[in-house]
């Protein structure tokens, strides 16, 4: 995992680079090519000679004025999961049965688990307070479990992920209507780690 | 002696903050034969009156006299608990002149009053912090004293002498095992504390316990988690529960006297609702380790793992019966949430409701044969009871807010559960037909109880 952090910077600027470049996002990690440099107008010096071929070349890449930084990159665990980027699946009631919206905002989630390859998440499942609490223990497993099987199906590695459920304990809305019952039944994604 | 024909019986009892033992007999007369028991009868067949009043001081300071009052105010309350007397009321009591010892007693002025059982009860300091209780029980129209018992202890917790004498009253008088010296465990948000780096704003829940009525609630966890269900071994000595404090939740048992920990799952899988086998030696379960809510089985130091349930649908919220041979739980297989039963070795499967939605069912003590469940009724839940013997179910509540999580008390005679009826989440008790709802809990929601054994 530590491996797996440390050429996540890398990865991720080559990444930015390649899309501020015109370039489509590749879904293979772009190791060992080095990139075409940026145009000689907007840097003040020339770029040092290309490195030999086969090593990784990045201090130019990331040192351009004309690539926005990636938003996601700079900001903190806790900053991510106040504004998450990852959507939450919501559920019918008594069911743990993936809706179409559901499996939207899961797609949604899988293709940015696969852009971000160093995020640790878990997957917490959630009931509205209709049901008993001992047995809503189970149901939140449940919808939490049907979550991390779709997001694995597309791709996601499982040991990213964990799943919890919390039963009806922490509602996302205290109101006691269906408004409120709605946003409460849930699989909610947190980042643990990036 | 004044009570020659009443039963003399020295006990000590050590009373602490967190030590609850049974009296031990020191010494006793040699001469009583413990058969023998007067018994105070009512008049023509009605339940007996008896009248409780403050117990007497002697050269009591402000602490004693203190304790004198509670003590006759919760031996009050401990014997009406039962329901086997008529209680007279004690505000009635006030122009019969206060007994300062055993042998001025008005017994004209409380015959008067109609009373059939006068309970007088005396405590003396011994020691900074040790007092000396006596508690006499009389038989007003013969003026005899039919039992007799003294107690010597903490002066901390002057309720515990008077829940004694109430049991020790019940045992001799009617052969009950009265629930005054039993607990209650439950969970609650009451702190106002937040879970630490939650991703959003989340309550705390803590197990807390207390007296049956609600006296000397007390933190049993200090965590900042989620610390849910908690279930009393039967020696009342340790509670287990479903902790969150690693972030998912898995089974804790907190040892209350020794202040210890154990974690007997280890974090295998989420693991949740602990359910003491009759003997303590085992724990019934639920967990999701194999991919699914299934029941299991372990010993109390997580050994000896054993599945009970396989089937795709969620098997969840154990109880064990009374002799440990049967496992009534909630599962789903046909639906809706729905409580069936399973033999200890997985075996024999039957499902005994199928109504709207039902939950934590609770097996009842000896003599009684029956399980207490949760039923939605409405937008809510009622409490109800199923009769093992003639399959016939009745209900306990009817609508007055939800009531869920039924636990029975130790001789089967009363429940606690949760109910929203005064707003909030709190913890009730009733007897076993309904009747004598009493609220114990008012700070806060407060969840899940459980009754000691």
């Amino acid at each position: 995992m530590r491996i797996q952090s440390v050429s996540s910077a890398a990865l991720m600027g080559l990444v930015v680079a390649s899309l501020a470049l015109g370039g489509c996002p590749s879904k293979k990690p772009p190791v060992a090519r080095p990139l075409p440099p940026p145009a000689p107008a907007t840097t003040p010096t020339p770029p040092p000679a290309p490195a030999p071929s086969g090593a990784i070349q990045e201090s130019p890449v990331v040192a351009s004025p004309s690539i926005p930084e990636d938003p996601m990159a700079a900001r903190s665990v806790d900053d991510l999961n106040r504004d998450s980027p990852l959507r939450a699946a919501f559920f019918e009631y008594d069911s743990a049965e993936l809706t179409a919206e559901a499996r939207a905002a899961l797609d949604a989630n899988a293709a940015t688990l696969k852009k971000y390859r160093t995020w640790a998440v878990t997957i917490e499942g959630h009931c509205d307070e209709r049901g008993t609490a001992e047995y809503n223990l189970a149901l939140g497993e449940r919808r939490a479990a049907a979550a991390h099987a779709y997001v694995v199906s597309l791709g996601v590695t499982a040991d990213r992920l964990k799943t919890v459920s919390y039963g009806k304990e922490f509602p996302f809305d205290p109101g006691h209507d269906e408004a409120a019952y709605a946003k409460n039944r849930r699989a909610q994604f947190v980042i643990t780690a990036k | 002696m004044a009570f020659a024909a009443g039963l003399v019986i020295v006990a000590g009892v050590a009373i602490g903050a967190w030590t609850r033992k049974a009296p031990e007999p020191v010494s006793q007369v040699p001469q009583q034969p413990s058969e023998v028991v007067l018994s105070i009868s009512g008049e023509s067949g009605a339940r007996p009156r008896y009248a409780v009043p403050d117990f007497i001081t002697r050269g009591g300071d402000a602490e004693t006299l203190e304790a004198a009052r509670l003590m006759g105010s919760v031996l009050w309350d401990d014997l009406a608990f039962e329901r086997e007397f008529y209680m007279v009321p004690r505000d009635t009591y006030r122009t019969i002149p206060a007994a300062r010892s055993f042998t001025e007693i008005a017994f004209d002025r409380w015959r008067e009053l109609g009373a059939d059982g006068l309970v007088i009860g005396s405590v003396e300091r011994t020691g900074p912090n040790t007092y000396r209780v006596e508690v006499r029980l009389y038989d007003v129209k013969s003026r005899r004293s039919v039992s007799a018992r003294e107690y010597t202890g903490s002066a901390s917790n002057p309720r515990l002498y008077a829940h004694t004498a109430a049991d020790d009253i019940h045992q001799q008088q009617r052969a009950l095992r009265g629930a005054a010296r039993s607990r209650l465990t439950f969970s609650s948000d009451r702190d106002g504390e937040r879970v630490a780096n939650a991703v959003s704003p989340r309550d705390v829940k803590e197990i807390y316990i207390s007296d049956y009525d609600g006296a000397n609630q007390r933190r049993v966890t200090v965590t900042r988690k989620l610390n849910i269900m908690p279930r009393w071994s039967p020696d009342a000595r340790a509670i287990a529960y479903t902790s969150y404090r690693r972030d998912f939740p898995d089974i804790y048992i907190s040892l209350i006297y020794e202040g210890t920990l154990e974690n007997p799952t280890k974090g295998r899988g989420q693991n949740w609702l602990p359910a003491w086998s009759p003997d303590g030696a085992r724990i019934c379960f639920t967990s999701t380790r194999d991919g699914n809510s299934e029941l299991y089985v372990m010993d109390r130091d997580g050994s000896n793992l054993t599945r009970l349930t396989n089937n795709p649908a969620i098997d969840t919220t154990p109880t064990w019966s009374p002799s440990g041979t049967q496992i009534a739980f909630v599962s789903d297989r046909n639906g809706s949430p729905q409580i069936f039963i399973i033999d200890a070795d997985g075996l024999n499967l039957r499902r005994i409701t199928s109504e709207s939605w039902c939950d934590r069912p609770t097996w009842s003590p000896a003599p009684f044969n029956e399980i207490a469940y949760a039923s939605r009724t409405g937008p809510g839940y009622d409490i109800r009871i199923y009769d093992l013997a003639t399959q016939e179910r009745r209900q306990l509540t009817s609508g007055e807010g939800s009531n869920e999580s039924p636990a029975y008390a130790p001789n089967g005679r009363h429940l606690a559960f949760m109910s929203t009826r005064t707003g909030r989440k709190q913890i009730f008790v009733m007897g076993r037909d309904g009747q004598d709802v009493r609220q114990i809990t008012t700070v806060g929601n407060n969840y899940t109880p459980d009754w000691s054994k």
